[in-house]
């Protein structure tokens, strides 16, 4: 199974040595490469440890404290991952750019010089809005980790004479340890993959460098020669990781029926409500409340039957994608976990490496694969049955969805696989040894351990398909349109304000599952 | 537990048509892979599918992606028509060898010759000129006069540019080291590079919002990026130049199409491309994004005409392609990113 999912992606690999690049390489190598991995280790760094500050912190106010809006924050915070990323910076950018309002007022104010305001077209502007963007995905994964923790972790702690805060550093944070990490490679793995970000910020990252090698030079070779260069990076940092978890078990402590939570007050109340209000408020209310004047300028243009017809076959590609990814990703775990040794937790590991690329070269070696598949099939048939099929595969909603298996297992796996190890040998023992097996230890002993993770998974590949433009755009049958589609076509010739209007549906169809993931994990 | 099965067989079944039921092939259509978006495709093919009867089904994508979709699918594809929205990227597919040598006298006689392929296998259907956009309260239009003088000292801290990685650039920079040769070309990018007010930006927008609130004076951009933004707000102090006038003239580019090598419906594929260049398509084709006709006997449309007439670049677009790749390596030399 692994080895399937590698294929698109050694097919970028392997392309990277059809055709001689030297020339291109010299020439980064003399102008701009220096730069570009300057520019990709800050962003990395920067937003990877940005986002993990934000979303733990966040996850473990809203999973173990009480303050003001807590109920509400919970689940609000997550909804910024509705919103694409690009989306986020050119609404950003749009109002704090010099052009923009906020700018253009202090200017009526002050006079021309307000060369004091932080300029947003900068590295920490960029990462900024970044951090915006993909911490909900270790926000979600840490609050995870936190709720289904125990109350009793924290007793325990306590009763060792540790302080609250002790407490937090000693005992919750290293037990909640599986599912941060998770959530750093996710957003680690999404920041490497950005395009539409910062490309609207005009920031040379490793990703632009491989489109501007494809499709400026017209060198697919010199890009996949890079994109292998960001392969060999996560590969390294995905073995580190590895080593680092060997060391670790996690085991789950019986959940105390009441969760009782340590009751913020007074300056600290409010400062954590102000905290998560800010936050919403520059990731989500900020940018929605954009989207929504832009949509209602151009909704009388924009607004027909057609539109209906996007929105279901969007949430038809996120529904079907998310339960076949968190069927092949529970395989994938089942499966390391019957052959459990380094080789294949490794194999397991590479298999969600795909997460890393830049969408539309990953989704060229997609491409590449299927058509081969393809021609074997057609020859197969044409050897049975003398007739000619040309493509069978290629231009179908199958297709697509293995395309999307191929492309999000990492976000599947990685959050499914956190809670699988709180599942540790000795249950796997106990149980079988008091004549629970098979499938009914599934049912019984893994599943509820897993449900959540499962679900965070389901909810989170929902939402990734269903902004996901490159595959979406190469592998789609003909006349098979979705929000994400037009969402592109619109952006592509700068016409954002027609972009408002599906990205406020694909914003909207994607907070009804995060509020029913809200619920079940609030139970 | 019989019933069970019967629903499990007709799930299976439903799922197998949702999923594998859209390959199936009309038989009078043609198949296009456009860069150009739905919105200014469709309503010219639907006018065609009127006249001729033959369908039009369409992809859009990048342009990359559809090259390397072409040159992946090879002679199983379904393409027959390929739209991009500049040359460069025709040519290339040329010459990968993805376009098929076209025979046409209508072509020939609507569509000018520096507009389309030497070698007859890509033809341009609309223009898209890259010109001088400065602000109205700043600059008098006496102060300006060609591309190269941008690079002038007079321009320090006054220019604002979009970003190399944008083909438009690559290609106008492309169209000058053919002129001027890549050593003067080097300088006066770097000339620019030196005059800017800030770092280059993501779109033409952008860059005439800077120019129009004051951070910079002058900018280049495609004429139709105006022509929506004044379209939107008609009092931002701004004005479009026509620089090289005395010389070689503004730089254009095309939006264009070919024809697949390995298409199965050349007739009707053909038939498109003459329709493209006649006199009704080439309004629709031109008008709907505020572009120039590439037929010179269409007048464009009345907002694109008050702008002024203007000398072409009549140099053959093809050169863009070829000079690709020179221009982006030029560039990111010069510090132009």
């Amino acid at each position: 199974m692994a080895t399937l999912v590698l294929i698109p992606v050694g097919v970028v690999v392997v392309s990277s040595f059809l055709s001689p690049t030297n020339d291109i390489w010299q020439h980064l190598i003399e102008t701009t490469l220096l730069n570009l991995l300057i520019n990709t280790c800050w962003l990395t760094l920067g937003v990877t440890s940005g986002s993990a500050l934000l979303g733990v912190s966040l996850a473990w106010f809203t999973a173990v404290c009480e303050f003001p809006g807590r109920r509400i924050f919970s689940w609000a915070l997550l909804l910024p991952l509705a919103i694409p990323a690009y989306v986020t910076a050119f609404v950003a950018l749009g109002i704090f750019d010099f052009t923009g309002p906020v700018q253009t007022l202090l200017r009526s104010w002050f006079g021309s010089n307000v060369s004091w305001f932080p300029d947003i077209r900068s590295r920490m502007g960029i990462i900024i809005i970044m951090i915006l963007a993909f911490y909900p995905y270790i926000y979600l994964l840490a609050r995870n980790a936190f709720l289904t923790q125990g109350k009793r972790s924290l007793e325990v702690s306590q009763s060792l004479g540790l302080n609250l805060i002790q407490g937090f550093f000693k005992v919750t944070l290293p037990m909640a340890r599986p599912w941060i990490i998770s959530g750093m490679m996710l957003v680690l793995m999404e920041t490497l993959a950005d395009f539409g970000a910062v490309a609207v910020f005009n920031y040379d990252t490793l990703t632009t460098a491989i489109y501007k090698a494809w499709f400026s030079m017209f060198s697919f070779s010199a890009a996949s020669q890079l994109a292998s260069l960001l392969i060999v990076i996560v590969f390294v940092l995905i073995i580190i990781e590895q080593r680092f978890r060997a060391r670790m078990r996690y085991s789950e402590t019986k959940q105390s029926g009441q969760i009782v939570r340590i009751v913020l007050v007074g300056w600290r109340a409010w400062s954590v409500t102000y905290l998560s209000f800010s936050v919403l408020f520059f990731a989500f209310l900020l940018p929605i409340a954009q989207l929504i004047i832009w949509a209602s300028h151009a909704f009388t243009r924009n607004f027909n039957q057609h539109y209906f017809e996007l929105l279901w076959h969007s949430l038809l590609l996120s529904g079907f994608s998310a339960i076949l990814i968190c069927c092949v990703a529970l395989s994938i775990i089942y499966g390391a976990r019957r052959h459990s040794n380094s080789a294949t937790n490794i194999a397991v590991r590479i298999a969600t490496i795909g997460y890393a690329l830049p969408g539309t070269v990953l989704a060229i070696g997609i491409f590449i694969s299927f058509a081969w598949l393809d021609q074997w099939f057609g020859r197969i048939i044409m050897q049975l049955f003398r007739i000619e099929i040309g493509s069978f595969f290629q231009g179908t909603l199958l297709a697509m969805l293995f395309a999307y298996a191929i492309r999000f297992l990492a976000v599947g796996y990685n959050s499914i696989d956190s809670s699988m190890q709180r599942i540790t040998s000795n249950i796997d023992e106990a149980s079988m040894g008091l004549g629970i097996d098979g499938f009914k230890m599934l049912q019984y002993i893994h599943f509820p351990v897993l449900k959540s993770g499962i679900f965070t998974a389901a909810v989170l590949v929902f939402i990734d398909v269903m902004k996901e433009m490159p595959i979406t755009l190469m592998t789609r049958p003909f006349d098979w349109d979705t929000l994400a589609i037009r969402i592109f076509e619109m952006t592509s010739e700068g016409e954002w304000e027609q972009a408002a209007l599906p990205a406020v549906t694909l914003v909207l169809a994607g907070i009804f599952p995060i509020m029913m993931l809200m619920k079940k994990t609030e139970q | 537990m019989l019933r069970n099965y019967f629903d499990y067989y007709f799930t299976v079944i439903f799922c197998c048509v949702t999923l594998f039921g859209t390959n199936v092939v009309h038989a009078e259509q043609i198949v296009v892979f456009s860069a150009r978006i739905e919105q200014l495709i469709k309503p010219v093919f639907d006018v065609f599918t009127k006249d001729t009867g033959i369908l039009v089904k369409f992809v859009t994508d990048k342009e990359g992606a559809l090259l390397a979709r072409l040159k992946t699918e090879g002679k199983n594809t379904l393409a027959d028509m390929l739209i991009t929205s500049d040359a460069g990227n025709l040519w290339e597919a040329a010459r990968e060898g993805l376009l098929k040598e076209v025979q046409s006298e209508t072509l020939e006689k609507n569509i000018p010759d520096y507009l389309r392929d030497p070698q007859r296998q890509w033809f341009g259907f609309s223009v898209r000129a890259r010109t001088i956009v400065y602000n109205t309260q700043k600059v008098k239009s006496s102060d300006l006069s060609t591309y190269e003088d941008l690079a002038d000292p007079k321009w320090r801290g006054r220019l604002c540019l979009r970003t190399s990685k944008k083909i438009y650039n690559q290609s106008l920079v492309a169209m000058m080291i053919a002129e001027h040769g890549e050593v003067k070309t080097e300088q006066i990018i770097k000339g620019w590079v030196h005059n800017l007010a800030i770092d280059p930006l993501s779109d033409d927008t952008k860059a005439m919002e800077f120019v129009a609130a004051g951070k910079c004076d002058v900018t280049l951009v495609n004429t139709y990026y105006y022509g929506r933004l004044i379209e939107k707000n008609s009092a931002l102090p701004l004005a479009i130049f026509w620089p090289n006038q005395t010389s070689t003239g503004v730089h254009v580019n095309i939006s264009g199409a070919g024809i697949i090598k390995n298409t199965r419906n050349e007739r009707a594929a053909i038939k498109l491309l003459e329709f493209l260049s006649s006199k009704k398509a080439q309004h629709l084709f031109a008008d709907l994004n505020m572009e120039y006709p590439a037929n010179p006997e269409i007048k464009p449309d009345p907002i694109v005409s008050a702008w002024g007439n203007f000398k072409h670049n009549q140099m053959n677009v093809a050169i863009t392609g070829e000079l690709q790749t020179t221009a982006v390596k030029l560039m990111d030399r010069a510090g132009y990113r």
